[in-house]
């Protein structure tokens, strides 16, 4: 089974900067996941400032909020694990290591 | 939590952490069996104790801690194992972390050992390193759980009786050993490509446990091309899955398959992983050359684009290292499409006398298609019928017989 693991929450503006500390667990941790054969794809997510909307076929295109940011402030995993508790659980160990927000762990199908 | 919740939360720590678990146990009492007994003692511990305090911090260090203080209770009841508990005490001392990826290695290298039948390495593998039930590899195999039941238990008391020692062998000794260790990888990963639409998916999934531990494998041993090779080869053949089966179950050739529903994820990882490969140097080995082979039709845009030159270069290689019948009907299909059928027919001919073909409905297949490709529809005919009357697959008949009755109208196309 597939999942995608990714943070949300306030995801404009970075919160805190990472401290060098929790670069290197999370780089430790990302090592983990691909010693234990689940990781089939990470990456760093950045501000998101667009927004492609369709109402009724009507296409809009918004930008902003801008920041002058140009940090990642989130990432994503792509992960092929056992069982949605075992998704859940590779997302609780990440959540311990950056600390407060959220994580969001969903199923992906077909691919 | 819901005590069901943590039992689910249990099941899964259990899954990412038993393997290391076990493995660091058996360094440390020197038996895989009464290694996993410690872990099964600590996870029951778990399974009491954690629905009333929550899941540990560290669950993987807590379960380690709880199997050591059994193991040194057990041991100090058997006098025998007096020494054992002396190298407890000091094999505690030593740093986790570093110690955890070898002691996984020896792990794979001791479930895998060539003392033990195939199908009892296959059956301790998937129940020590990829955290299977018992009663999950029997629905995955379509064999009773007492059959698994007694080969886990068997290959257990043989590893003990034989003292094999818990460590990576070294010299001429590892390339066997090896070889051993990705054999049974491969031949899961066979299992589960082998399952049809109407299976458990405990028996398809056994593709994932496959990929998991070879990609495991090759954090382990990165200095080893073949395991990058076989890592690549299954990468590339499970980024088909989704393609070879059509919509009322059927099987659909490589050629037919619609190639946007090849997941290009699998097929990148597979392609990156054989490039590990071949840049390790030395003369490719049987795995890399497959991977290579299965990467040219990654590659190919369609199915007429496929370079079929370079696959009949790359199966004289195989040939060479791997000499076999269906090597070389395979070799022969590839000549067929790179230099013509009447090349291929040559080399298929070669091969009607050959044994261990004689009941193999592939040998016919090819041989028809290529007749009929030669205009010889009446030849072609009476090959696709033997090869419907070989197959056991009901789907594959049905499309023999249709190639048939093709022929006997005269006409070529698949």
């Amino acid at each position: 089974m597939r999942f995608l693991l990714y943070t949300t929450g306030d995801n404009t503006q970075p919160s805190a900067p990472p401290t060098p500390q929790m670069i290197e667990e999370v780089g430790k941790f990302t090592d983990e996941t691909k010693r234990a054969g689940i990781l089939l794809a990470t990456g760093g997510l950045g501000p998101s400032t667009t927004r492609v909307r369709n109402t009724g076929g009507k296409l809009a295109v918004t930008d902003g909020p801008f920041t002058e940011t140009k940090e990642l402030i989130g990432g994503f995993a792509l992960i092929e694990v056992k069982s949605r508790e075992e998704a859940i659980e590779w997302a609780k160990r990440f959540r311990k290591i950056v600390g407060d927000g959220d994580s969001i762990v969903q199923e992906v199908f077909g691919g | 939590m819901t005590d069901l919740e943590t039992q689910r939360a249990i099941d899964a720590v259990w899954r990412i952490e038993s393997p290391k678990l076990i493995a660091g146990l058996t360094r440390i009492v020197r038996d895989v069996g009464l290694a996993q007994d410690l872990a099964q003692d600590a996870l029951v511990a778990a399974l009491e104790q954690w629905p009333e305090s929550g899941v540990p911090a560290k669950p993987g260090a807590w379960l380690m801690a709880t199997a050591k203080h059994r193991a040194i209770d057990r041991l100090r009841r058997d006098e025998r194992l007096e020494r054992k508990h002396q190298e407890i005490g000091r094999e505690m001392e030593v740093q986790e972390g570093q110690q955890e990826g070898d002691d996984l290695l020896r792990l794979m290298f001791i479930s895998c050992h060539p003392i033990l039948a195939p199908e009892a390495r296959v059956a301790l593998t998937l129940r020590l390193l990829a955290s299977l039930t018992t009663e999950e590899i029997a629905r995955a195999f379509l064999v009773p759980v007492s059959t698994i039941a007694q080969r886990i238990v068997r290959a257990k008391r043989t590893l003990t009786e034989a003292r094999v020692p818990f460590e990576v062998p070294s010299g001429p000794e590892l390339d066997e050993r090896l070889s051993s260790v990705l054999q049974v990888i491969y031949l899961v990963f066979n299992e589960g490509y082998s399952a049809t639409a109407g299976d458990d998916l405990i028996r398809s999934g056994l593709c994932e446990d496959a990929l998991r531990l070879g990609r495991v494998l090759a954090g382990l041993a990165p200095k080893e091309p073949e395991v990058h090779g076989l890592v690549a080869l299954m990468e590339i053949q499970a980024s088909r899955s989704g393609a070879r089966v059509g919509p009322s179950g059927e099987m659909i050739l490589l050629l037919d398959q619609d190639r946007g529903r090849w997941d290009q994820l699998l097929i990148r990882r597979g392609l990156a992983a054989l490039e590990r490969a071949e840049q390790l140097g030395g003369a490719l080995g049987p795995y890399t050359l497959q991977a290579a082979i299965a990467a040219c039709h990654a590659r190919a845009r369609t199915a007429a684009a496929t370079d079929w030159a370079r696959i009949v270069a790359l199966y004289d290689a195989l040939a060479e290292l791997t000499p076999s019948a269906v090597v070389e009907l395979n070799r022969a299909v590839a000549v067929g499409m790179a230099f013509g059928p009447a090349a291929g027919l040559e080399l298929v001919d070669a091969l009607i006398s050959e044994p261990s073909l004689k009941t193999y409905h592939f040998l016919p297949s090819v041989r028809g298609d290529l007749l009929a490709k030669l205009g010889r529809h009446d030849e072609a005919r009476l090959e696709f019928e033997r090869a419907a009357a070989l197959t056991q697959n009901a789907r594959e008949r049905e499309l023999l017989l249709d190639r048939a009755a093709a022929s006997s109208r005269g006409e070529t196309a698949s």
